[in-house]
């Protein structure tokens, strides 16, 4: 970079000639004034003369054929406030003209193409804004599914946990619009509580780099942001909607923005969803359907100096478990897994009986920045989240219609961070936080708490910087520490106390005895360092080379420490453990990136070693009256995770492109060298895109995925089978088979009142109707996976 | 400057913390569980004597195995059974079998006999006419070792042809007994 501008000005001293009157040229570069990072698509006008130009990706504009003089440029950016420069031409000139880039405020405009990464040197992904659009009516899981690296672990279709290099739940943290999801991330059937259409601006960091966020992110970190408001006075709107083949239904959002040239903005979304039951290519799968509506409404201004925001946001979804994955015990669940026949199917209906799950999630947040000259910007947060989760299995008498499962998640977050970037070169982010946490199970249910009531207390503190050390070097380091407190009232019955040996280690934490129950308190403390520290080279043009190490903590969640009992929808008992301690991570990544107009790739291999990691796995059987269970235990042990993601994009004509992912993830339990449970298994995804912008935007898309057998897997457990009288092996950890799905994605954009703000686009999943089951579907025992669908989008902005 | 932010910081997190902080104390209320049947006891009864069978999980689905009790039977002979289902975790009892009387059409009991019982059938049946089999005839052949296995199922397919296999629905008991016949 540099050495081009050094020659820029060798060529124009070179040029001695004396300039004849109005033959000069002005070249010229556009850089932010904070980081020194060429701006792309500056708009550079010459006042009073009809002359403009764009800057390129270089930040260089040329003009030519200026007279000499003085000479007035107006440089406006969309993400910058528009700058007057004068300069006196004299012959070919060369100017260097810095902007302030600080109108992230207005919210970061991602007009360039160029997507700046959370992190300097972790392996990261983004979505662009037609792939969330392309995934609107499904889940975020879904959309993220489209990221190398990340996988997902379904129940069923509707309910997908996000699944980053391998690991999920509560080690993957969520940010919605800057606050940390809590959500009950903890169960394996827990969705994230979030609406994909509301903060569409969806990026990923993999690993723990991001401390900012939180020093747990063993796998990593999804961020969801806002779309940019520009700040102008307008009123503008977006709807999308999209209707479903499979499901017979669809879904639509709508979002209205309100903005000034003041920066004060205000934005509603609604979004609502219905899909009835969804099918498999050759049955239909009952009691699948899904209703979701959400709701999101900010009000805020943004200014150069300070700013504010108003947030709040609802998101209620009510899915439904399928019907023939409610089983009584271990002879239905292997007669399930030998008949490979669903035992339930009913004709299709959109009504969501029980088993089912109904999730409320209200989040509320309120900040505030102030820019202070000559030193940095201060944050300040406050938010609020409430999440009420209700389960419903299937019950007789009296209880029918009573939830099993009834609990409610309060939490409150203040947290506050200064960020020093005066110093050219060297940026400082330092923070705090205090969160407190109120977990109530509502004892109405008259079923034992799966989870106990108790309250939580976290407070952090971080620091992380970044540096530049030479123009094409960038170091960044960071460490936190983050404290927890968790005191929990808990039952137990007398006989699992003693069956897990808790009378003989925790006897002083009974505060009463029931008889067959007994009342506890445990009071645990975690103090947890993370730590992380990395580099991003610039090779050459267009390559960049980042390296990270992250070291992380995560204190265990709640389900890992007192999850105690059956789980009915699953026939499986889940037993949690007092003596569990936290995990530590220490992940080293690289990635090796190359973006060109015509080609780019991305590999990023990568190894991580934790320690005590926390695993759930089946473990046994224990017998009831109502037969066998399959016995799933939380236990502590080394585990090591290595993996590689690699990614491709070819420019064959300016029409046409391909673009290749494949992932690969291996995970061991070094204690036992057993492979880990439930780790994706390598995929190999490839797409052709053809495009025509003179065809009213035609965009054609042929995907197709693949997904290996998972090879490495822990061996089957053997239970005795009251039915069969003898023991039997149960078939809980075999994969299955790898499978091919093919995808048709084509896509049209019309202009109505503007310039294309008609686009329709039509998709089918799964061309073929190919019959398979995924490895990190839960149902899998039960039925095939979802069959073709056929779905439509028209999505309008005005 | 920055001395004085960091300081309001605190202030203010400290202030916020004690504000949210005041959780109630008060000890939440046990969950005695309604819908569990620990105990079922089934009398077969011939000329006067009556044999009892039965199986109690008093910890439900907590570890302890259930504790199953047979009594011997008498060759070739021909027991009326009844089948009595209570939850035990509740003081006084609970007495189950009423509400699967009530709920007739939505239960279904089936057994599965071999080696020297030699035949069950079913003695009752719901408002459709479809067995139900809380009251039932059980048949003995000669001296030797039986198996009975009682299943009670919830929501079955009815009428089905008698298997397990094609009643489905949800299994509430599944229990097998390992009798002498003598």
């Amino acid at each position: 970079m540099k050495y081009s501008i050094l020659l820029l000005f060798v060529c124009l001293s070179g040029w001695t000639s004396v300039a004849q009157d109005c033959k000069s040229i002005l070249l010229g570069e556009i850089s932010d004034f904070h980081d020194n990072t060429p701006l792309y698509g500056a708009s550079i006008t010459v006042t009073g003369k009809n002359q403009q130009t764009l800057s390129n990706q270089e930040g260089k504009f040329r003009f030519e054929n200026l007279c000499d003089g003085v000479l007035e440029l107006e440089i406006s950016h969309p993400e910058c406030i528009s700058k007057f420069v004068t300069i006196v031409i004299n012959g070919d000139s060369f100017k260097k003209i810095l902007l302030e880039h600080h109108l992230e405020e207005l919210d970061e405009v991602k007009v360039t193409g160029v997507i700046k990464n959370t992190t300097t040197s972790a392996q990261e992904g983004h979505l662009s804004l037609s792939e969330v659009e392309k995934y609107s009516g499904n889940s975020l899981g879904d959309a993220l599914k489209s990221l190398a690296g990340v996988s997902t672990l379904n129940t069923g279709a509707n309910i997908v946990k996000p699944v980053i290099q391998g690991l999920m739940g509560s080690r993957v943290l969520i940010l919605n619009n800057n606050v940390r999801m809590q959500d009950m991330e903890w169960g394996e059937e827990h969705a994230p509580n979030v609406d994909i259409n509301t903060n569409q601006d969806i990026s990923v960091v993999k690993g723990a780099a991001a401390l900012e966020y939180g020093g747990d992110a063993i796998g990593g970190v999804i961020i969801m942001n806002p779309l940019p408001i520009v700040r102008t006075d307008s009123l503008f709107g977006k709807t999308q909607t999209n209707l479903f083949s499979n499901g017979r239904g669809g879904n639509i959002t709508t979002t209205l923005t309100k903005s000034y040239s003041s920066g004060l903005y205000m934005k509603g979304q609604a979004s609502f969803k219905r899909l009835g039951d969804l099918e498999a290519p050759d049955y239909l799968l009952s009691n699948t359907g899904i209703a979701e509506k959400g709701v999101a409404l900010s009000v805020g201004k943004r200014g150069f100096l300070q700013g504010w925001e108003a947030y709040y946001s609802y998101f209620d979804s009510e899915i439904g478990i399928l019907r023939a994955s409610h089983i009584g015990n271990v002879d239905d669940l292997i007669q399930s897994i030998n008949s490979q026949q669903p035992n339930v199917i009913n004709d299709f209906t959109y009504a969501i009986q029980s088993p089912y799950q109904e999730v409320t999630h209200h989040l509320g947040k309120l900040n505030y920045y102030r820019r202070f000259e000559g030193l940095g910007k201060w944050t300040m947060q406050y938010d609020f989240q409430n999440n009420q989760r209700l389960e419903y299995d299937i019950r007789v008498g009296n209880d029918a219609d009573k939830a099993s499962l009834d609990l409610s998640l309060t939490t409150h977050s203040i947290t506050t961070g200064f960020q020093f970037d005066s110093k050219d070169g060297l940026q400082v982010k330092t923070g705090l936080l205090g969160r407190y946490q109120n977990n109530f199970a509502n004892p109405d249910t008259g079923v034992r708490r799966l989870i106990p009531d108790y309250d939580k207390i976290d407070l952090g503190v971080f620091s992380v910087a970044e540096y530049r050390l030479k123009e094409n070097l960038i170091l960044d380091a960071g460490v936190r520490y983050d404290f927890s407190r968790i005191d929990a009232k808990k039952f137990y019955r007398t006989s699992r106390w003693e069956e897990r040996g808790y009378d003989e280690d925790f006897a002083d934490i009974i505060i009463e005895d029931l008889g067959t129950q007994l009342l506890t308190n445990p009071i645990f403390d975690f103090h947890n360092i993370s730590a992380t520290s990395g580099l991003q080279y610039d090779m050459k043009k267009e390559t960049k080379l980042r390296f990270n190490y992250a070291l992380a903590q995560r204190a265990p969640n709640p389900s890992e420490l007192f999850s105690d009992g059956l789980h009915h929808s699953a026939a499986r008992i889940e037993l949690g453990d007092l003596r569990i301690k936290s995990e530590t991570s220490s992940k080293i990544s690289l990635s090796l990136e190359k973006n060109s107009a015509d080609w780019g790739y991305t590999i990023s291999p990568y190894f991580n070693a934790i320690n005590e990691f926390i695993i759930l796995e089946p473990t046994g059987v224990e017998f009831t009256i109502r037969g066998a269970f399959p016995v799933w235990t939380y236990r502590q042990t080394n585990a090591h995770l290595l993996g590689v993601d690699v990614s491709a994009y070819y420019n064959w004509t300016p029409k046409l492109r391909t673009d290749h992912k494949f992932s690969w993830v291996k995970g061991t339990d070094v204690s036992t060298d057993i492979p880990l449970i439930n780790m994706p298994p390598a995929n190999f995804n490839n797409s052709i895109s053809y495009r025509n912008p003179k065809l009213k935007n035609l965009v054609l898309g042929l995907e197709s995925m693949y997904v290996f057998e998972q090879q490495r897997f822990p061996d089957n457990i053997f239970v005795f089978s009251p039915e069969q009288q003898q023991e039997v092996e149960l078939d809980i950890n075999t994969p299955p088979a790898a499978y091919h799905l093919v995808a048709l994605d084509a896509e049209t954009s019309y202009s109505i009142g503007h310039r294309n703000d008609l686009k329709i686009g039509l998709r089918v999943t799964n061309l073929f109707n190919t019959n398979y089951r995924d490895y990190l579907n839960r149902l899998r025992y039960f039925v095939d996976d979802l069959g073709r669908n056929i779905s439509l989008r028209i999505i309008y902005n005005y | 400057m920055q001395l004085f932010n960091i300081k309001n910081y605190v202030a203010l997190l400290t202030v916020g913390l004690l504000t949210l902080s005041c959780s109630n104390d008060d000890d939440p209320e046990a969950v005695d569980e309604e819908e569990v049947i620990t105990t079922m006891t089934i009398e077969l009864e011939s000329a006067g004597n009556v044999v009892t069978l039965q199986t109690r999980d008093l910890d439900g689905d907590g570890p302890d195995a259930p504790v199953i009790t047979v009594g011997n039977l008498a060759a070739n002979t021909t027991y009326t059974g009844s089948i009595e289902l209570l939850n035990e975790t509740e003081t006084p009892a609970d007495n189950i079998t009423l509400e699967v009387a009530e709920e007739d059409d939505e239960h279904q009991f089936f057994f599965d006999a071999s080696g020297t019982v030699t035949n069950v059938t079913y003695n009752d049946e719901d408002g459709d006419g479809n067995p139900i089999g809380l009251s039932f005839t059980l048949t003995t052949g000669d001296p030797g070792p039986g198996t009975i296995r009682v299943t009670l199922r919830h929501e079955p397919k009815k009428p089905n042809d008698g298997t397990l296999a094609d009643a489905g629905g949800e299994t509430d008991i599944s229990q097998s007994f390992n009798v002498v016949v003598e």
